[in-house]
């Protein structure tokens, strides 16, 4: 199947002479949800920005249906909803009317209907005739999230859609979100925090420093974090894992004195029992033993620190 | 074409006019009609008449002229202004929208609403003064060729600013001391012969010149001349918003 947006080698470089992105290249499926996680100035705003047509690209290209985002940006534009991940609206507007107004800035006709159906989705039917300088900051982001829903775009985008948000309100997110994903929305949303990625989204790419890290299936992520290690100090140092040991696949330290074990706690057996066994045959000694388990934090922070 | 863009852009740019009546439309007519007392009435009564028509009527070309072109840079500038500045451009840069309906929508706004005070102060002269209009379409024409060149010039200038005192320069600094200098309020032919010549790089002169013959069939230069000045002046503006937009000048990074 065709991806719904393909972004290929895109990068930027500002006019300040800062790379903010750099030869990004990214699938996203129709359909899914996918969640972008890096650090504050990773550069996942400025690839948000780009796909949407607010920044133009140093190099590369996004096609978004099979359309060049460039030349044929009527198409690719019309299909997208964007929340911004500042607060960013107009002040003397009223709720109702800036939801039409972002409904006829993509070229559809006014359907009052529709309309207030997203209101209501979002809770803020009460508040239609508010001017938006009236509102609370939560209530700002639902009414950005409405303003991006009000054209039905096919593709959302949400920069940071939790920040300054309650957790009550976060809920209401989310489940707007599966709803959304159910009618067959794909949705592509920021965030510094892995709990939420781990949450709600399918996939999920490792932003650094411009550079892509790493985009890979919520699951095979989780796999990584199921694993966990058992590390063996030895009372003496050996210089190779001996022979009998060998299907256990272990790893030796450089200083000759530590082996570590890695096992799925999912599985039914570890295998713990039958390497402590074969250990005691070889007449290794042992010192201390302990375990330990790689979080998604951690193989988060061991990607970022790597590049 | 993204009609509904363009709709929903010069609707949300009208709607703002009438939040701000009493600035937007009230301050113009009363400045307008206070220029009345004081020249038409006040120095009139010393004048009499310029080439032959009272001063009262003589001046009135002149101060639409004047309303008209402050009145659309400074609606087509902030319109464009305050968008960039609150960051609310987010949503016009991605929308599926191309540079002319986004110009269409805002240009569009401010050069009716400066129409709408041209017509506004031409009824409020109406009753100071006895005004007849030899060439009614000639009249219509350069009030429409004015307010949408000068909306496109403001318009320009809301895109270059980077800050209010920026947006307020061109019009205080440049475009009044233009239309005084113009002939707004005497006739070319009363200044001494060497002021003539320099009168004649004032491009508001032309405006005012063939604006004022649209009422008097009196000018100080050919219409045809003022009429070429005009739509030079509005395909200049027309081709630098075009490159605005093509090079993403100080709205698209
Ligand atoms: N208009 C700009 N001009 C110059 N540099 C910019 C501009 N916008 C962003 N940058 C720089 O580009 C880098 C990436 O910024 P970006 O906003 O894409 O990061 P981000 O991943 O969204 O960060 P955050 O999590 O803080 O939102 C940053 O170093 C930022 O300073
Ligand atoms: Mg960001």
């Amino acid at each position: 199947m065709q991806p719904i947006v393909s972004v290929s080698n895109l990068s930027k470089r500002y006019a300040s002479g800062h790379q903010a992105l750099d030869s990004v290249s990214l699938d996203i499926d129709k359909g899914e949800i996918l969640a972008l996680l890096g650090p504050n100035g990773a550069g996942k705003t400025t690839l948000i920005s780009i796909i949407c047509g607010i920044v133009t690209p140093t190099t590369g290209s996004v096609k978004v249906n099979g359309h060049d985002n460039a030349s044929e940006y009527r198409k690719t534009r019309k299909m997208i909803g964007l929340v911004p991940q500042e607060l960013t609206l107009g002040a003397f507007d009223t709720v109702w009317n800036t939801l039409c107004f972002s409904r006829g800035l993509h070229g559809h006709p006014p359907d009052p209907a529709h309309i207030e159906k997203t209101l209501r989705q979002l809770s803020l039917w009460e508040k239609r005739d508010s001017t938006l300088m009236t509102l609370s900051g939560g209530m700002k982001r639902r009414v950005l999230i409405g303003k991006a829903l009000s054209h039905q775009p096919a593709i959302l985008f949400l920069d940071e859609p939790t920040a300054g948000v309650d957790v009550e309100l976060r809920k209401e997110m989310w489940a707007l979100v599966n709803e959304l994903r159910e009618s067959g929305v794909t949705i592509i949303l920021t965030t510094h925090y892995i709990e939420e990625a781990e949450e709600i989204a399918d996939r999920i790419g490792v932003i650094s420093d411009g550079r892509l890290l790493l985009v890979e299936e919520k699951s095979a992520l989780m796999e990584k974090m199921g694993n966990k290690r058992l590390t063996i100090d030895l009372r003496q140092a050996i210089t190779e894992v001996p022979p009998a040991l060998a299907e256990y696949d272990l790893q030796l330290s450089d200083t000759g004195d530590q082996l570590t074990y890695t096992y799925d706690t999912r599985r039914e057996r570890t295998g713990i029992t039958a390497l402590l066994q074969a250990l005691n045959d070889t007449g290794l000694s042992l010192r201390d033993i302990n375990t330990s388990q790689s979080s998604l934090e951690e193989i988060f922070v061991n990607l970022v620190s790597d590049s | 074409m993204n009609w509904h863009a363009i709709k929903v852009i010069y609707k949300f740019e009208m709607l703002r006019t009438w939040n701000t009546l009493l600035q937007s439309i009230a301050s113009p007519v009363i400045s307008t009609s206070l220029y009345f007392v004081v020249f038409g009435a006040a120095i009139g009564s010393r004048i009499e008449s310029v080439e032959g028509i009272s001063y009262g009527a003589f001046i009135v070309p002149g101060l639409m002229m004047l309303s008209l072109l402050t009145q659309s840079i400074s609606n087509a500038s902030f319109g464009i202004y305050f968008p960039k500045f609150t960051g609310t451009i987010y949503e016009i840069l991605s929308a599926p929208m191309s540079f002319v309906e986004v110009v269409i929508g805002y240009v569009g706004a401010a050069a009716t609403k400066s129409l709408i005070i041209g017509f506004i102060i031409l009824a409020t002269a109406g009753l100071f003064v006895d005004l007849q209009i030899a060439h009614p379409i000639w009249m219509l024409s350069f009030l429409i060729l004015t307010c949408i060149t000068f909306a496109l010039f403001g318009f320009i200038i809301g895109i270059w600013a980077d800050n209010f005192e920026k947006l307020q320069l061109i019009p205080l600094l440049v475009i009044t001391p233009l239309v005084f200098l113009g002939g707004s309020f005497y006739s070319v032919s009363m200044l001494p012969p060497a002021w003539q010549t320099v009168t004649l790089f004032n491009p508001v002169l032309y405006l005012i010149s063939g604006f004022r013959w649209s009422f008097f069939e009196v000018a100080d230069v050919s219409v045809g001349l003022s009429l070429s000045m005009i739509l030079l002046f509005l395909a200049i503006c027309l081709g630098i918003v075009w490159w605005m937009f093509k090079t993403g000048y100080k709205i698209r990074q």
